[in-house]
């Protein structure tokens, strides 16, 4: 079996390409892939100290996190509808309501 | 319950303020009549209860302090207890008889006066409110009780006087009134104020009681007795509604309200109520003979000076303000002098000659289509005969002519300055015959001025313009009753008072018999010095009379026409009436403007508004503009804001890596410390101390988790274990207790 050192880091490597692709794209669609894979790596993450510790309580979490994941997925790819249908695009930089 | 407080005294005030309520509320649906009746009924009611008191209830018990009517207790805090009462003493059931009265006639008189006016009700019902609030004034019980009342005919003076509030001057007429009467009142609470302090009580029958050579008015303070400065505060509130020197200038604005108003309020009541508060609380002025000089010297003095002031006027009603500013400060000199009862006997007849003049003045003016002018009057004695007659009867009371009223009060008066011995107690023997001798300069004057204004008025051919002749008419019966009934009280008024020195017959001085319960008894005048100067009284009288006819007898003549010529500049200041207005313009009014527009200037707009409002706003703003650069409404953004606050909380929480629990093992004194974590790699590059006695100095320190250590003795020790990491400059540390003398960590 591998050292969990490796899964961790691969964990923080999915990480970090989730939040890049989340902070610096500007596709919505690619937005959201970005989560999917932050929430993944949340979910290596667990498992590995699951394994580790010898604790089940990880793998819970992990099962709970799949199903929010999916709910957010539905969730996001509906407003990207909605925001399509108001916008005819989903490029982030012309959804700045927020502003005023 | 005893004969004294069962009579309802409330009902007095209390039914003109019923009226006012009603009118004030209901008044403009009634009709013009109804509002009448129930205006005037309402007077007559009171009138019918005081009446009744006065001749009925009050004579048996008027040695005893006269009747008194608790209504309930109005404060009671501490050492103060202030009831809502009401006494009717043989003082104020006087007043209470002349405002009933009085007020009577005039709510008569105005509703045919005010005949065309829209405001009918709105005038009834701030005529009952100030007949309410003046018999409160005076039927109170306590210094707080006069002062509602006090302050009650100021705020109807105040509404009065700007009736016809749609021009400017009218409503700034009133609210000089107002502002002048609040520099009075002033006075008047900080003399309230001292009372309390030096007697313990605001009753006035207490007061009065208290004021003797040993009780704590008498006290010096600051080398006068404390009734002195009490006097003096209450006479600085009683020249502000009496309209004496200094603050008798709102008086004369005051005529711009309805001339009714100008009879009852600004002639016959109100404005006596300085003169009634001191006969009040005569006791305490006599305490302080000083203050008497003072209140008889400017008594004497605004006598003379309004008189000056009235030889100039050309507006009817602007004479009979003067003349009210004077024959008050013939009321002043009276009290003022010790002479108490003959300040209230001329009170008493003024009241009926000066609301009988001003009367003439409304019947008048309604006769020369409202102009008060009377450069452009002249004979109307044969257009409005009525009218005539009764102005003939109140001019020769006023003038001072033997047998009519104001020949009696006067004389009292002057005769009493002349006789005083109160003044020779303070070393101020002058102050007598000198306020006597102003006061016979005075008389003078009046009985000139009014005789000018007589002549102007009612004798030789009009001046007035054709348009205007030819509507000059009589008053209505309505105004013209009262009038007569006020000519009566004018002409035969002063036969109840016939001085005792006269005649040698104290007994015939009914008044001032009456009043020696109330105010003490009347000033004894001997016979020669009575009789000289009522001699001398009734010549001046008659020369005053005579000069004017020479003057104006038949309208302008020769040599009033050549005095003006000789002296304008002089004609022209007493017509400007000395300029003390422009005088407190200049000296009092525009520093204070100034020093306004300075603060506003400077303390407002700057210190407060910029400074002060300005910025807290100008701070918040500028948090507000820094927070509002991060408020891109960009999700990313805020989403890169997320992490890196994120990656700020995981850096601060992290610290280096240590066990739960560290692994000790311990054989004799020696031990061993383990302080690495079970099954995981350890981290390059962290030092560990060891500090073995929790000294804060550790004994081992290195890169290795693991220490032995040897005690020099046993006993219970604390292992501190610390970690350091170099490259995040943070430390964690762990401690653990071992017993090295039982062989065994815990």
């Amino acid at each position: 079996m591998l050292p969990s050192f490796y899964y961790l880091c691969l964990s923080f490597a999915l990480f970090v390409i989730g939040t890049a692709g989340i902070l610096l794209r500007r596709n919505a669609l690619i937005v959201l892939m970005g989560i999917e894979l932050q929430l993944n790596a949340g979910n290596l993450a667990m498992l590995t100290y699951s394994r580790a510790l010898g604790d089940e309580k990880g793998h819970a979490f992990a099962f709970l996190i799949i199903a929010i994941a999916a709910a957010e997925a539905a969730v996001g790819l509906a407003i990207l509808v909605g925001l399509f249908r108001s916008r005819q695009t989903i490029n982030l930089d012309e959804a700045s309501l927020m502003k005023r | 319950m005893n004969a004294a407080e069962s009579f309802n005294l409330r009902l007095i005030p209390l039914l003109p303020f019923i009226g006012a309520t009603i009118l004030i509320l209901f008044g403009r649906h009634f009709k013009r009549q109804t509002v009448v009746m129930i205006a005037a009924g309402a007077i007559a009611g009171a009138a019918f209860v005081a009446f009744t008191g006065f001749f009925q209830a009050l004579p048996s018990v008027a040695e005893e302090g006269g009747l008194r009517d608790v209504v309930w207790t109005w404060i009671a805090t501490g050492d103060l207890t202030v009831d809502l009462a009401f006494r009717m003493d043989a003082l104020s059931g006087l007043l209470c008889l002349i405002i009933t009265f009085i007020g009577f006639l005039i709510h008569l008189y105005s509703a045919g006066y005010m005949e065309h006016e829209p405001d009918y009700a709105r005038f009834f019902a701030y005529l009952n409110l100030f007949c309410g609030s003046m018999l409160v004034l005076v039927l109170g019980d306590s210094m707080p009780v006069m002062f509602v009342g006090w302050e009650g005919v100021g705020l109807c003076s105040y509404l009065l006087i700007g009736f016809w509030y749609s021009e400017t001057a009218n409503a700034s007429a009133g609210k000089k009134a107002f502002i002048t009467n609040r520099v009075g009142d002033f006075g008047f609470l900080i003399g309230m104020f001292l009372v309390f302090q030096a007697t313990g009580t605001l009753r006035f029958s207490e007061i009065n009681a208290l004021s003797t050579p040993t009780s704590a008015l008498a006290v010096a303070y600051h080398g006068m007795p404390l009734a002195f400065w009490v006097g003096l505060c209450l006479f600085i509130g009683a020249t502000g509604k009496s309209a004496q020197i200094p603050l008798y200038v709102w008086l004369p604005d005051a005529m711009a309200g309805p001339t009714p108003v100008s009879a009852l309020i600004h002639a016959a009541t109100m404005v006596t109520a300085g003169v009634y508060m001191v006969a009040r609380l005569h006791a305490l002025y006599v305490l302080a003979p000083a203050m008497l000089a003072i209140v008889a010297l400017v008594g004497a003095a605004t006598a003379l000076f309004a008189a000056i002031i009235g030889f100039a006027q050309n507006d009817f009603k602007k004479v009979l303000a003067y003349s009210t500013v004077s024959q008050l400060g013939f009321m002043f000199a009276g009290v003022g002098t010790a002479n108490f009862s003959s300040g209230v006997f001329h009170l008493y007849t003024h009241a009926f000659f000066k609301a009988g003049l001003f009367l003439c003045a409304g019947s008048v003016m309604h006769a020369m289509s409202g102009s008060g002018d009377i450069t452009k009057m002249g004979g109307l004695r044969k257009l409005t005969p009525w009218t005539h007659g009764v102005f003939l009867v109140c001019w020769l009371a006023i003038c001072g002519v033997p047998i009519f009223s104001g020949f009696f009060s006067k004389d009292a008066i002057v005769a009493g300055a002349f006789a005083t011995e109160i003044f020779e107690k303070v070393h101020l023997g002058w102050v007598g015959p000198a306020v006597g001798s102003i006061l016979l300069l005075a008389a003078l004057g009046t009985s000139f001025y009014m005789s000018r204004l007589y002549f102007l008025v009612f004798s030789g051919p009009s001046r007035a313009d054709h348009e205007t002749q030819h509507h000059i008419h009589e008053s209505p019966s309505i105004m013209v009753g009262p009038l007569v009934v006020l000519a009566i009280g004018a002409g035969l008024g002063g036969l109840v008072g016939i001085p005792g020195g006269l005649f040698g017959h104290p007994e015939w001085n009914l008044l001032g018999e009456w009043l020696t319960s109330a105010v003490g008894p009347e000033l004894e005048v001997p016979h020669q010095t009575e009789v000289m100067f009522m001699g001398i009284s009734t010549v001046l009288a008659i020369i005053g009379i005579v000069l004017a006819r020479v003057f104006y007898g038949g309208g302008y003549r020769e040599p009033a026409r050549a005095f003006a010529a000789a002296a304008p500049g002089f004609v022209k200041l007493v017509r400007d009436k000395f300029r003390i207005d422009e005088l407190y313009d200049a000296v009092i009014i525009k520093p204070i403007r100034q020093l306004s527009s300075f603060l506003f200037r400077v303390v407002d707009r700057v210190l407060i508004d910029q400074i002060l409002v300005g910025g807290v706003a100008a701070i918040t703003d500028l948090f507000g503009r820094l927070a509002r650069t991060f408020q891109t409404g960009d999700g990313q953004r805020y989403m890169a804001w997320f992490a890196v606050g994120a990656a700020v909380l995981v850096f601060l929480a992290s610290r280096p890596p240590l066990p739960s629990e560290l692994k000790v093992n311990v054989s004799g004194t020696t031990v061993t410390v383990d302080a690495s974590r079970a099954g995981r790699p350890s981290q390059r590059g962290l030092t560990y101390s060891f500090d073995f006695d929790d000294d804060g100095r550790p004994e081992v320190q290195g890169t290795s988790a693991e220490a032995r250590y040897t005690y020099d003795k046993g006993g219970p020790h604390t292992i501190r274990v610390t970690v350091h990491d170099p490259r995040w400059h943070k430390e964690s540390s762990i401690t653990s207790k071992v017993d090295v003398g039982s062989g065994s960590n815990n």
